[in-house]
């Protein structure tokens, strides 16, 4: 099938519904006038972003975005983000989806807690939590002073990585990440598969990687992609706690360069669209593997 | 036994295992105050085809469930060729099985998903791909060895989960309702199949299901359970000719019950004296079991019963009678002789000339 013909078989999907509805012409209208308003409220900002990086005194030019990779600091905020990220999405995943398998498979009387303490780092707003985690960071070294714990929370301040910010933005994660994983294990039959995959000999390990994770994969890439971004768009906790990320990068140097950090949000825009639809590719090309 | 002599047609290793015998050993579960299992104790033996059948909530999926190792018994023993295997985790086992819901791995092609034990076996790939294919020819789905799960329909997804099973020769087949979610004509056709493949390996086999047609058609003991323990197990001949139970009467075929007088080993009912079969549970008032083709109508003008519906099958019809106190019976009769047996119309009713099973007069659906 093509994507034409699919996108319209997907627009048909909604159609049953439709001749029923009395006034379906007017409701089609309505339709357009809300997605023409909620596309200009999104894009004239971004349009407006657009103009502002590359219009110079005689026209148009791209001259902006060349300077970006040269630019002082980017590559190093840049980078650190990025392993921030990688970090963050290894140790969430790790955490959460033996946590998830086992909550459906044999805990599920403990379902209620964990969907709560997930939903925690929600309902804490992030500058609670950050004053917290600064508190302790400012009074462990000189409570443990002496003793290899003060060691490890200077060693978790450290510049170059921050691994303070890792386990914090893994706190962050979980709400998005248990609930990826969650819609995951309950829209496929878990119980069924992993007892299938017991009866036929494998071991608990083997379950997890030969059943468990191929039938979780797009969980884990949504879960993994939302961690992402919500990395490299974290502002606040890396301002408060004195490091320097990609998005504390931009805002430092927006007053200096204003022209080159808005052409930096442009871009990390689209990258973020661009693993978005890496993703969904992703998906879209198992899904066709297995129907040709 | 007609299974040894048809298992030459199986793949070579699997008929290289005989079937080993299975007991249960005062097999006992609780859920909280739910009782799955009461002390069931039950032998299988080698290569016998077992149906476990009952209501929902009688347990028969928790006792396969203990044999398979997904549940853990609060006491008691499975044995397996003699060998307790209580304590042994489900994926040493060695047993096949296959469930109610759609189990084959969705990320894999059918012919890896038959592969699938073999591999976590670490045999050589040349023999998993030679076995899948095997497996997939005893199941009647070579060509669609590359194709994926969802690929498939509900049937031929149940028929690569046999060959899933079968593929590395387990000593026990298990069957969890496996048909249960197909349509009637597939269900008819499976259940043909895997019975002919079943007396090809002479693999012992514990099929549990609620449909006692799927039961008595298929297996050669069926095991009636009911609130954890076993009513009956027997012939599916023997059941349905002398359930030992009324529960079991009531549970396998279609039983009417009418009331009936007890004296001197005899049974009144509907007006005539009948021999009693079996074991008399109290003299007096009882309630006689008699199936639907064990009784005899006919038209008859002086007749005080009368036609309620009457259901043509093809080769017989099904006519529902009220009697004269009001008790309303099913009878089966050849179709060619029930044109005149039409709604409304007077008949009489006679017990056929055969001994009768009776209960003692307890209330109607008692337990189901």
């Amino acid at each position: 099938m093509t994507a034409l013909a699919e996108s319209v078989a997907g627009a048909g999907g909604v159609a049953p519904e439709t001749p029923v509805r009395r006034g379906r012409r007017g409701s089609g209208a309505w339709r357009y006038a809300v997605l023409a308003v909620l596309g200009l409220y999104f894009l004239v900002p971004i349009a407006a972003s657009v103009w502002f990086t590359i219009r110079e005194r005689d026209g148009v030019s791209l001259e902006t975005y060349a300077e970006i990779p040269g630019a002082e600091g980017f590559t190093e905020a840049f980078t650190r983000s990025l392993a921030i990220a990688g970090l963050t999405v290894v140790i969430a995943l790790v955490l959460m989806v033996p946590t998830v398998v086992l909550v459906n498979l044999r805990l599920p009387r403990l379902r209620t807690t964990v969907e709560l303490l997930t939903l925690m780092p929600l309902v804490l707003p992030p500058i609670a939590l950050v004053v917290g985690v600064r508190s302790v960071l400012a009074w462990a070294p000189d409570y443990f002073f002496g003793t290899p714990l003060a060691e490890a929370f200077f060693a978790l301040q450290e510049p170059a990585l921050p691994w303070i910010l890792v386990l914090v933005y893994v706190v962050l994660a979980l709400p998005f990440v248990y609930r990826a994983l969650d819609a995951g294990v309950r829209g496929a039959d878990l119980r069924t598969l992993t007892e299938a995959a017991r009866n036929l000999g494998a071991s608990w390990p083997r379950v997890l990687v030969s059943v468990v994770l191929p039938v979780l994969r797009t969980s884990v890439l949504n879960a993994s992609f939302l961690t992402l971004a919500l990395v490299m768009g974290e502002y606040t906790i890396a301002v408060i706690l004195g490091f320097e990320t990609f998005p504390t990068w931009i805002v430092r140097i927006s007053g200096s360069q204003s022209q080159l950090s808005v052409a930096v949000s442009v871009l990390s825009l689209v990258v973020t669209w661009v693993l978005l639809l890496m993703i969904s590719a992703l998906d879209r090309r198992r899904g066709t593997k297995e129907t040709s | 036994m007609t299974a040894v002599s048809a298992r030459a047609a199986g793949p070579a290793d699997l008929r290289e295992r005989p079937g080993v015998p299975i007991r249960l050993d005062g097999l006992t579960r609780r859920y909280g105050s739910v009782v799955a299992l009461d002390g069931l104790d039950m032998d299988i033996a080698g290569g016998e085809f077992l149906a476990l059948l009952g209501p929902s909530g009688c347990g028969k999926t928790t006792a396969l469930r203990a044999i398979a190792g997904f549940d853990q018994p609060d006491a008691g023993r499975v044995l397996v060729d003699g060998r307790d295997i209580t304590g042994v985790p489900a994926s040493k086992r060695d047993m096949g099985m296959v469930f109610q819901a759609y189990s084959l791995f969705p990320n894999l092609t059918v012919a890896e998903n038959v592969a699938f034990g073999l591999r976590v076996r670490r045999r050589p790939k040349a023999e998993q791909t030679a076995r899948a294919a095997e497996l997939l020819d005893l199941v009647g789905l070579a060509d669609r060895a590359a194709r994926y799960p969802h690929q498939l329909s509900g049937g031929q997804q149940q028929r690569v989960a046999l060959a899933r099973a079968l593929a590395v020769a387990p000593q026990v087949l298990l069957l969890d309702e496996p048909l249960s979610a197909l349509d009637a004509q597939v269900r008819v056709q499976l259940r043909e199949e895997i019975r002919r493949i079943q007396l090809e390996l002479g693999i012992t086999t514990v099929f549990v299901t609620h449909d006692q047609a799927e039961a008595l058609s298929v297996a050669d003991r069926v095991g009636v359970l009911r609130s954890g323990r076993l009513e009956q197990v027997a012939t599916p001949d023997e059941l349905y000719e002398r359930p030992a139970t009324g529960f079991v009467a009531q549970f396998v075929g279609t039983m009417n019950r009418l009331p009936a007088q007890l004296a001197d080993g005899h049974v009144a009912l509907l007006g005539v004296r009948r021999p009693l079969a079996g074991a008399a549970p109290a003299a007096g008032s009882v309630v006689a079991l008699v199936r639907p083709e064990a009784l005899e109508v006919s038209a008859h003008p002086a007749g005080n019963a009368r036609v309620v519906t009457r259901t043509f099958s093809g080769a017989s019809t099904r006519v529902l009678v009220a009697l004269p106190d009001g008790v309303e019976v099913r009878i089966d009769v050849a179709s060619a002789s029930s044109a005149d047996l039409v709604p409304g119309a007077a008949v009489t009713v006679t017990p056929a000339e055969r001994p009768v099973l009776v209960v003692a007069d307890e209330p109607r659906g008692e337990g189901a």
